[in-house]
């Protein structure tokens, strides 16, 4: 890791065209700001690798970045529907993208393996779905008692983005609140670059604080409300009311890419 | 005088009196989440209430709109990641009780999450699978709260997110799952519960004021009704009260 860059310069080095990217936070810290400059530079062919795609994977899926999604939960959580993704899925707009979906305990674990350099996790799961027929996963025997268990396939990421409350001068980085599997995409990604609200001289413990250390990231970038409308706990909160209005903006097609024009094309990019 | 109850007001009610005596429960978000919290506090104060977002013991005073908001993690006894929730937590079968929502129920309790129509080109795309079907495998019970129609209550899913009960009444056993399964279906205008038998969801009480003609009517398949069927016990104001004001913000 060396000196913190501009998001856009993270973005410009470590993520191309056709990667696997997991942009990770679950409802919370979710990376906003790095993926409005993904949509910004005009990423395409991206496989978007995240739990609960939410609304940021619904914009990048609606500009046009998303070849493949791979995923657990796509709902707008509380109010309803993606529509995006709905809509790309559905019919194909604003071109077809092709889908692999997980339940979480699968997910979770992809990452975990991902992270710990192993090709597969192991759990007891999918039996008796229809998700069984339909995702890469498969039946194995355990070796020791004979038991009948599922394996998933680790993830191959490219890249990993995620965001943080605090990172110090030499890039160390600590999250707090929700931890959803950020340490597992940092660890189990070629590379990796973390957002964060601020830069401090020291990292102060924090209760349940993550830490990652900076010699494990590529890049660090400095996104103040870098989540917005996802929060960060204890600098920001999360913008409910966002979310109940993304629903109306998301519905119509017109409607969406005005407010992407708006507030990400025309309104975004480094502060 | 407040207000009569409404149909979706017994429901979460019916659904709170069901956590009496848990330690714990797992929520999804939606009205699940809402009864829970109602549980916590009308009768059950030690309750551990437990969100997949790694909220273990969280203690909202207002349902939260996410299952991730901030109020969860301030007020939790512990906060862990994701795979540490399902390792550690669902998977070895500790949570006694989850609360669960769907799009489709069929008669073994089998719940789709995932599409309306194929599975290749669906009509309609749900959000998927979540947490639900190693919550459904693990957690010691399983109660479904969803609408009752014939949109929902059918016949056939047209995909299995999460096994209830499968296609047959020792399904659970053959497949390794831990915990037993659908204990009730808390529906706007009834409760069900397994067979102990066949496992085939029975209609066992109906919600003040609501027919067995009237459950027929929204039920997809041909409803087997108990010999005895209950009622409801009609929401005491302090009930309703306290979901209003849990609701309100």
């Amino acid at each position: 890791m060396s000196a913190p860059k501009s998001l856009s310069e993270a973005i410009a080095d470590l993520v191309r065209d056709g990667d696997t990217v997991a942009l990770e936070g679950f409802t919370h810290l979710i990376p906003f700001a790095a993926g409005h400059e993904l949509i910004r530079q005009r990423r395409r062919d991206l496989t978007l690798v995240r739990m609960t795609p939410d609304l940021l994977y619904d914009q990048m899926i609606g500009m046009g970045c998303a070849r493949r999604l791979v995923f657990s939960y796509g709902g707008n959580p509380g109010v309803g529907s993606l529509h995006r993704f709905r809509d790309a899925i559905e019919n194909g707009w604003p071109h077809p993208i092709e889908v692999e979906e997980h339940s979480h305990a699968g997910m979770a674990n992809r990452f975990a393996a991902a992270a710990s350099g192993l090709p597969f996790a192991v759990l007891r799961g999918y039996r008796g779905t229809d998700l069984m027929r339909h995702t890469r996963v498969a039946t194995i025997e355990c070796p020791f008692t004979g038991e009948e268990l599922t394996a998933v396939p680790a993830l191959d990421l490219d890249v990993a983005v995620v965001h943080a409350q605090e990172a110090d001068r030499d890039g160390n980085v600590q999250l707090w609140g929700i931890p959803g599997v950020q340490k597992e995409a940092v660890l189990g990604a070629r590379r990796s670059l973390v957002t964060v609200e601020r830069l401090v001289d020291r990292l102060e413990p924090r209760p349940g604080g993550v830490i990652i250390p900076g010699w494990v990231l590529d890049a660090v970038a400095v996104a103040p409300s870098g989540a917005h409308p996802s929060y960060s706990l204890g600098i920001t909160e999360r913008d409910n009311d966002f979310y109940k209005a993304w629903d109306a903006i998301a519905r119509d097609r017109d409607a969406f890419l005005a407010w992407m024009e708006e507030h990400v094309i025309a309104g975004g990019g480094d502060r | 005088m407040s207000a009569p109850a409404t149909a979706a007001e017994v429901q979460t009610i019916a659904a709170a009196r069901l956590l009496r005596e848990a330690r714990s429960v797992f929520i999804g978000v939606g009205r699940p989440s809402t009864a829970a919290i109602l549980a916590r506090r009308l009768y059950n104060p030690e309750l551990v209430l437990i969100y997949e977002s790694g909220t273990i013991g969280a203690k909202p005073r207002h349902v939260p709109l996410s299952i991730g908001d901030g109020e969860l993690a301030e007020t939790a006894d512990a906060v862990v990641a994701v795979p540490e929730m399902f390792n550690y937590w669902i998977g070895p079968g500790r949570i006694d009780v989850a609360f669960l929502g769907a799009a489709q129920i069929d008669r073994r309790g089998n719940l789709n999450s995932t599409v309306i129509g194929p599975y290749e080109a669906p009509k309609t795309r749900l959000p998927g699978a979540g947490g639900a079907p190693e919550i459904a495998a693990s957690c010691g019970e399983v109660v479904v709260v969803i609408p009752h129609g014939r949109r929902s209550f059918v016949e056939r899913l047209d995909f299995r997110t999460t096994v209830g009960f499968g296609d047959a009444p020792d399904d659970r056993a053959r497949l390794g799952f831990r915990g037993r399964g659908p204990t009730a279906v808390v529906t706007d205008l009834c409760l069900l519960e397994p067979d102990p038998e066949t496992k085939e969801l029975t209609l066992t009480e109906l919600h003040p004021q609501v027919s067995v003609e009237a459950v027929r009517e929204a039920t997809g398949w041909e409803l087997r009704v108990a010999a005895e069927v209950r009622r409801t016990a009609a929401p005491e104001a302090e009930e309703l009260e306290a979901l209003r004001g849990l609701s309100a913000r």
